[in-house]
């Protein structure tokens, strides 16, 4: 069915994701695909991978930017997956019902077998989360890592999105954005979390952490504005210091 | 967006069958038209075969064409669902009404009725077609008021002409098929440079700032894409080869839609019965060529949000 929950989901997963700490490494658009490959439900597909012209499905992607100018700008690494939307319109232009999202914890889900590959779903995305598999001819989406998350075969800390638990700087948060007092909902409000695009009215999910700002004047860092006299006077030093300076 | 063959052959094919369909039943029942076999046989298979070519070419660029019965089910929620579901109801009424025409050559009665079942079915499909673009948000092109009474106009104005090019091909003297055709063809192509006008003024409230949330920083530019090569959003939504020639193309649809269209009107109005025929035809082919031209631009000059985390500054 592809109306939207009717009351709204009781747990909302969904990811944090901080700017301020991502290095842009891509090691989770890499652990992504990998895991979306192998894992439920289909491989995620490439043409020609080794090629000159490769293409293929991906779920994660990270973006980079410049923002600002001069001394106050900031190079901006912006990781970009399914935002998991309140009033995710990619699930009610679905004419099949492939597309739902899911009642119990908010995730948007792709149901392949009754996907026809229309493509309007990804018109619909304001923010580019999905593909169409280029071999299976059904569209892809971030899953939240939905067989690794309730996995019981998993052990604990390994329950986690595979971005998340490949991020080496802790850019990417995962949890529960409907309980006020979940880790991940104390980090968007300590360091206000913001939406993308929130003029479209989607409320996604998925929230973003700013890059804290820049700490650019003098002593703001806690460290000597300037280093001490390298002229010791007096003591060893002092006379080390003035036999060398003969 | 990507203005795939497909799709664009759909809109503006069905779009004119819907036309036709609607003025076939709508005439027929108002007792405007001859009741005569052939011309109903002809136009009524030239109105049906239209919307089906329409509705077969959507099916092309699906990814899974085999399991397109299920695009019926969600009529609740999907435009395209809804626009599928009217699409086949509209065939009953059309082809019960079509066979009273052609097999008894009746169009009273319950006939009648089936008529105007019909015509409603048309425009209620039509509408379903341009709610399914009006209905997205990312796309500012397509997500205002001139959508949907813009598919309709050209609906009715190329099934206008194929109207009158059939009666003048059965040498059926109806003027007012002409001056219809020149009436809706003023109207439609009027809205459609308001629409051009209007957009050209409009900026979308989303940008690289809003988008990545970077805003409060400065400008923002795109330093790295995420990826070197192509990709799926790239081809569907990041389309920019007709943008470079939109005047051009502009012209040539008002020129084929609406210039050498209603002059070929006024041609077959004003000769003989052979001419006539010629001129009335050459008249709906011109408007359906330039009604393809226009459809094609719908997609190719529409921006897509993504585009703006792809180094676009406007969508």
């Amino acid at each position: 069915m592809t109306s939207l929950p009717a009351t709204p989901p009781p747990k909302r997963m969904g990811l944090v994701i901080d700017l301020d700490t991502c290095v842009g490494c891509q090691a989770c658009v890499v652990n992504c695909k990998e895991w979306n490959t192998g894992g439920y439900p289909a491989p995620l597909s490439d043409l020609d991978p080794y090629e000159a012209e490769p293409v293929g499905a991906w779920l994660n992607r990270v973006h980079s930017f410049e923002a600002g100018d001069g001394a106050d700008s900031r190079t901006v690494h912006f990781p970009k997956s399914c935002l998991h939307c309140a009033d995710a319109a990619c699930v009610t232009v679905c004419p099949t019902g492939a597309s739902y999202k899911r009642v119990e914890d908010g995730i948007v889900l792709v149901d392949e077998e009754r996907c026809i590959g229309c493509g309007l779903c990804a018109w619909a995305c304001p923010y580019g989360a999905r593909e169409l598999d280029p071999v299976g001819g059904v569209m892809k989406k971030c899953t939240l890592c939905i067989d690794r998350i309730y996995n019981e075969n998993l052990p604990q800390e390994d329950r986690q999105p595979a971005c998340v638990a490949t991020c080496p700087v802790n850019a990417r948060h995962f949890g529960d954005l409907a309980d006020p007092d979940s880790a991940v909902s104390k980090l968007v409000a300590a360091r206000d979390g913001m939406d993308l695009m929130p003029e479209m009215g989607y409320r996604p999910t998925n929230k973003y952490l700013p890059p804290r700002p820049r700490l650019n004047s003098e002593g703001a860092t806690g460290a000597p504005a300037a280093l001490d006299p390298a002229d010791p006077e007096g003591g060893f030093l002092g006379w080390i210091d003035r036999v060398l300076s003969r | 967006m990507n203005p795939a063959p497909s799709i664009v052959v759909f809109t503006s094919s069905a779009g004119a069958g819907y036309g036709l369909l609607f003025l076939l039943c709508v005439a027929g029942a108002l007792g405007w038209l001859p009741v005569e076999r052939w011309f109903g046989f002809v136009g009524f298979a030239l109105a049906l075969g239209l919307i089906t070519l329409g509705l077969l070419a959507s099916t092309f660029h699906l990814g899974h064409p085999e399991r397109a019965w299920r695009a019926l089910t969600q009529w609740r929620s999907s435009w395209l669902s809804r626009e599928g579901v009217m699409a086949i109801v509209t065939y009953v009424p059309a082809v019960l009404f079509a066979a009273g025409w052609v097999i008894w050559q009746d169009v009273a009665g319950v006939f009648r009725f089936l008529g105007y079942a019909t015509a409603i079915g048309a425009v209620v499909t039509v509408i379903c077609t341009a709610m399914i673009y009006a209905s997205l948000k990312p796309i500012r092109q397509w997500c205002n008021v001139w959508t949907v009474p813009l598919y309709l106009l050209f609906a009715l104005a190329t099934g206008a002409l194929w109207l009158n090019a059939i009666l003048a091909a059965f040498l059926i003297a109806a003027p007012w098929a002409a001056y219809l055709s020149l009436l809706t063809l003023l109207i439609t192509w009027a809205c459609k440079l308001l629409y051009w006008q209007n957009m050209a003024g409009i900026t979308s409230p989303s940008s690289p700032e809003s988008a990545t949330g970077l805003g409060a920083i400065g400008t923002v530019r795109l330093l790295d894409p995420p990826h070197t090569e192509d990709n799926y959003l790239l081809r569907e939504m990041g389309y920019r080869v007709a943008r470079k020639h939109a005047v051009k193309l502009r012209g040539l649809s008002l020129l084929f839609g609406l210039v050498l269209a209603a002059a070929l009107v006024v041609v077959g109005l004003n000769t003989g019965a052979g001419m006539a025929a010629l001129a009335a035809c050459a008249a709906a082919v011109s408007g359906s060529l330039g009604v393809l031209i226009e459809r094609w631009l719908f997609f190719a000059e529409a921006k897509h949000s993504v585009t703006l985390y792809y180094g676009a500054r406007h969508v």
